[in-house]
């Protein structure tokens, strides 16, 4: 692992988790730094989504620490926008996009009945820069997968975090709409530092600046370098070339 | 019919009919997008056996009911919060365990021989002034939680996940919405029985869904029409002599499928 000019945002020492007897995470370090682009990749069962609920302290840490901007993990929830993995859920719910926008808000700033005009524009705010603010007053059912996954980055967004962590935000999207929600996260990169998980390599690779394997074991390379040397930025690889290329490498 | 208007048991029919319409147009918008009517059901069925443990102890019905629905209520939101997945073989527990305790207590009970039917739908013209003000005062409690709370509410039924994360105490709105819930449940048996209950947590409730784009809206909606199917229903029964909470359901039942209709071929 490099050393850093500033501190990281998030720091992961000796991380270990059980499941029932079973060891999901084995001893994890990593630490990410501001500004990064983090993509986690590994197999199903391997542990990305025990690491990121650990992270969000959903999870509670059994062994080994999670420091986020120097405070232990459950403190910090609000530096983190979180956009879960499947936004499928109660699709048919009466919800109109600004208000699934506005659930983002921290909820000691929320009014209690109805909303303060403040909270509405910035909601706006927010929906144009992920480019659905005229969607503002649409059923949420109403939108397409993709449209649907802008919003669930603006509901992240609101909180104004400083680290976005998205759990596979392209699983459920057509290869259009999964270019642009990358074209969205590498806009907002410039601003925030970004966490996905995902298992499509071959997009993910020209966005990122590092990737994690996790198979309870975690393998870290710092894609900087590599890019350089392989000469690969922008091309598509497939991801068997792309995992022996990974497996070789001793960064 | 409007000189039927004039019966002071019709006056108390019509109004029970709409409070309880506009109660289960809010709470049984909460049930559905929560997808928890099976567990609403459940907590139906088990209210029968507080119906049993009131006669049998002799405390007011409504007392009693109320507050055996609200231990179920109680234990069902500890399973859930504890096991989600295994939510069903405990709402069919209570199901048959709450109505098999209300029938022993009853058949216990010296005496008294009480009509099962009558539970099961309502007798809707038999509803006193005083059930009257028990549904008006439900009615103001659930107005103003939903009102209160609107926005907590709403997080944890849209995404219940998330809201957690960002800080609302799910448990508390959860079993606040099951609380709720048993005690629309419990004024619900008296009018217009268990099984209309269900109906009526339901039926208005999917076509509320389709006609508004916000929960309130679909509150609000779903309360009128709940209203209109109560009282149409209970001038079929009066004009044909027809038992009222099944009228009513068949009416919610035809509207639902002309609805259906309508919608698919627009």
């Amino acid at each position: 692992m490099q050393t850093n000019r500033s501190s990281p945002v998030i720091q992961i020492e000796n991380l270990s988790f059980t499941y029932d007897k079973d060891l999901v995470l084995e001893n994890i370090n990593l630490s990410v730094d501001e500004k990064d682009f983090l993509v986690i990749i590994g197999p199903n069962g391997g542990g990305k989504s025990t690491l990121i609920k650990l992270i969000l302290g959903i999870n509670t840490i059994q062994k080994g620490s999670i420091t986020i901007f120097n405070y232990s993990s459950n403190k910090s929830i609000s530096s983190i926008g979180y956009v879960p993995q499947n936004t499928n859920v109660n699709i048919n719910f009466p919800i109109k996009v600004i208000e699934v926008v506005m659930m983002g808000h921290h909820s000691h700033k929320r009014s209690l009945f109805g909303y303060k005009k403040e909270e509405i524009t910035h909601a706006m705010y927010i929906l144009k820069q992920v480019g659905m603010e005229e969607f503002a007053h649409k059923k949420i059912g109403l939108l397409s997968g993709g449209q649907r996954q802008r919003v669930m980055i603006a509901r992240a967004l609101c909180s104004n975090p400083k680290i976005l962590l998205l759990d596979e935000p392209t699983s459920s999207i057509d290869a259009d709409g999964q270019k642009q929600i990358y074209e969205l996260l590498k806009e907002l990169h410039k601003k925030v530092t970004i966490i996905v998980i995902s298992h499509d390599l071959s997009v993910v690779l020209e966005y990122a600046t590092k990737v994690a394997h996790i198979n309870k074991k975690l393998s870290f390379h710092d894609l900087g370098s590599m890019q350089k040397e392989l000469n690969i930025k922008g091309t598509h690889i497939c991801e068997v070339e792309l995992l022996q290329m990974l497996g070789k490498c001793k960064c | 019919m409007l000189d039927a208007l004039s019966y002071e048991f019709i006056q108390n029919a019509l109004i029970a009919g709409i409070l309880v319409s506009f109660i289960a147009g809010i709470i049984g918008s909460l049930i559905v997008a929560n997808r928890i009517v099976f567990l609403a059901g459940g907590i139906a069925h088990a209210a029968y056996g507080g119906i049993g443990i009131a006669i049998f102890t002799g405390i007011p019905i409504f007392l009693g009911t109320s507050l055996f629905a609200i231990v179920a209520a109680l234990f069902m939101a500890i399973v859930t919060i504890k096991q989600r997945e295994r939510v069903d073989i405990f709402v069919g527990l209570i199901w048959a365990v709450g109505m098999a305790i209300g029938i022993i207590l009853i058949d216990l009970t010296p005496g008294y021989n009480v009509d099962l039917m009558s539970y099961l739908f309502g007798s809707i013209l038999a509803v006193s002034r005083d059930d009257l003000y028990y549904m008006g005062g439900l009615f103001v409690v659930v107005l103003f939680a939903v009102t209160f709370w609107y926005r907590s509410i709403l997080a944890v039924s849209y995404d219940s996940e998330y809201a957690s994360l960002s800080g609302i105490n799910v448990k508390f709105f959860y079993t606040l919405i099951l609380i709720l819930s048993a005690l629309t449940v419990v004024i619900a048996i008296k009018v217009v029985g268990l099984i209309l209950v269900i109906a009526l947590l339901t039926i208005p409730i999917y076509i509320a869904q389709n006609l508004s784009s916000s929960l309130y809206s679909m509150m609000i909606i779903a309360g009128f029409i709940a209203s209109f199917f109560t009282t149409v229903g209970l001038w079929l029964s009066y004009s044909f002599d027809l038992t009222s909470g099944a009228s009513i359901i068949l009416v919610s039942a035809f509207s639902l499928m002309l609805f259906m209709i309508f919608s698919k071929n627009r």
